[in-house]
């Protein structure tokens, strides 16, 4: 084994010696330059022109991946951010609305009946008008407004402390009463009409008179301001969003 | 002994230097390297066979190298650059393969 290495490295003679180091000479050269080129950033500037037009292949496949998948991804975005967005701001609009309409900060136009009450001996108490209130809300009134004044579930009717009238909510007004009504015409009447009911009550009031009259279109303009409640808080348990 | 020197000059020469290969040269480069590795093996076979011979490894290195080079290029040229550049690689593996095992049996009697 010695020997065969020995015999490997002994030198030849220069015939044979110089020619065979240049050719290694040349091989060590070629190595380290290829190696050089290959690993440069252009590596790319030693490939053939066979292998490029696969790497340009393979990329103009891969971008037609990437912008389908891009397009797809938009779609998505735009399904979930525009989309959801906008449904959950009409949801949000509409239920303001009605919140406005039966809270009284907005006012409201529709069907309905007008009620008008003379009382010229002023024997129409407050309880009848709190009466007929009420019987409008059971029959599905939707807005209410007595006199000029907004009426809302928290609103009181109580005596004029002038004895002259009513005092709705600290406003005071007087007879002939307006109640306006905002809901289905027929219903409201008929609720009025029962026997028993607010048209009975007031006929039977000394000198007093109802009349009810369905509109196809009532209007009530006045309007309540909200009142921050002092002692009640949103329960986040109940209640939907 | 000397062609050994020859080689590691050769490396160090290339890395020093930083030489980077001109453009035209520069693809076929990877291919005339593995050609002239080929050829070094079996000059190295040559030599523990005791048949070495300066000339047939002179000629043989040159002509391995320009062989090469000269079917990857009209590969390339005739669009079938790919698979011409394959097939010179595998058979210049296979031959690289089998004068090193013909040189492993020589230095390790194994």
């Amino acid at each position: 084994m010695r020997r065969l290495w020995s015999s490997l490295l002994a030198p030849r003679g220069w015939r044979t010696d110089i020619p065979v180091a240049l050719l290694a000479l040349l091989l060590g050269l070629g190595f380290a330059v290829t190696v050089r080129t290959e690993r440069s950033p252009t590596g790319l500037v030693a490939a053939r022109p066979d292998q490029l037009a696969t790497i340009l292949s393979d990329l103009g496949a891969r971008n037609q991946q990437l912008q389908a998948g891009i397009g797809q991804l938009q779609m998505q975005a735009d399904a979930l951010a525009g989309g959801d967005a906008a449904a959950a701001l009409d949801t949000a609009r509409q239920r303001a609305q009605q919140l406005g309409i039966l809270a009284g900060t907005l006012g409201a136009r529709g069907s309905g009946v007008v009620i008008t009450v003379t009382d010229p001996a002023r024997s129409v108490g407050a309880a009848i008008l709190l009466d007929a209130i009420e019987e409008l809300r059971d029959a599905g009134a939707e807005a209410i407004d007595l006199s000029g004044v907004r009426v809302v579930t928290s609103s009181s009717v109580v005596p004029a402390a002038d004895g002259t009238g009513l005092d709705v909510d600290g406003i005071t007004v007087r007879a002939p009463y307006r109640l306006s009504a905002i809901g289905d015409p027929q219903t409201l009447d008929e609720a009025l009409a029962i026997p028993g009911g607010v048209v009975d009550t007031v006929r039977r009031a000394a000198g007093a008179t109802v009349e009810v009259a369905r509109r196809s279109q009532v209007t009530i303009t006045s309007l309540r301001a909200l009142q921050t409640p002092r002692y009640a808080r949103p329960d986040p348990a109940a209640g939907s969003p | 002994m000397i062609p050994l020197l020859g080689l590691v000059l050769g490396l160090v020469l290339g890395r020093v230097f930083g030489l980077s290969a001109p453009l035209w040269l520069a693809p076929y480069l990877p291919i005339a390297v593995v050609a002239a590795l080929d050829a070094v093996f079996g000059g190295l076979r040559a030599r523990l066979d005791q048949v070495f011979s300066d000339r047939v490894f002179v000629v043989s290195f040159i002509g391995n190298v320009v062989v090469a080079v000269v079917i990857v290029f009209l590969g390339d040229r005739l669009g079938v650059g790919g698979q011409l550049s394959t097939a010179v690689v595998v058979v210049l593996g296979i031959r690289i393969f089998s004068n090193a095992a013909a040189i492993r049996r020589h230095l390790f009697r194994a």
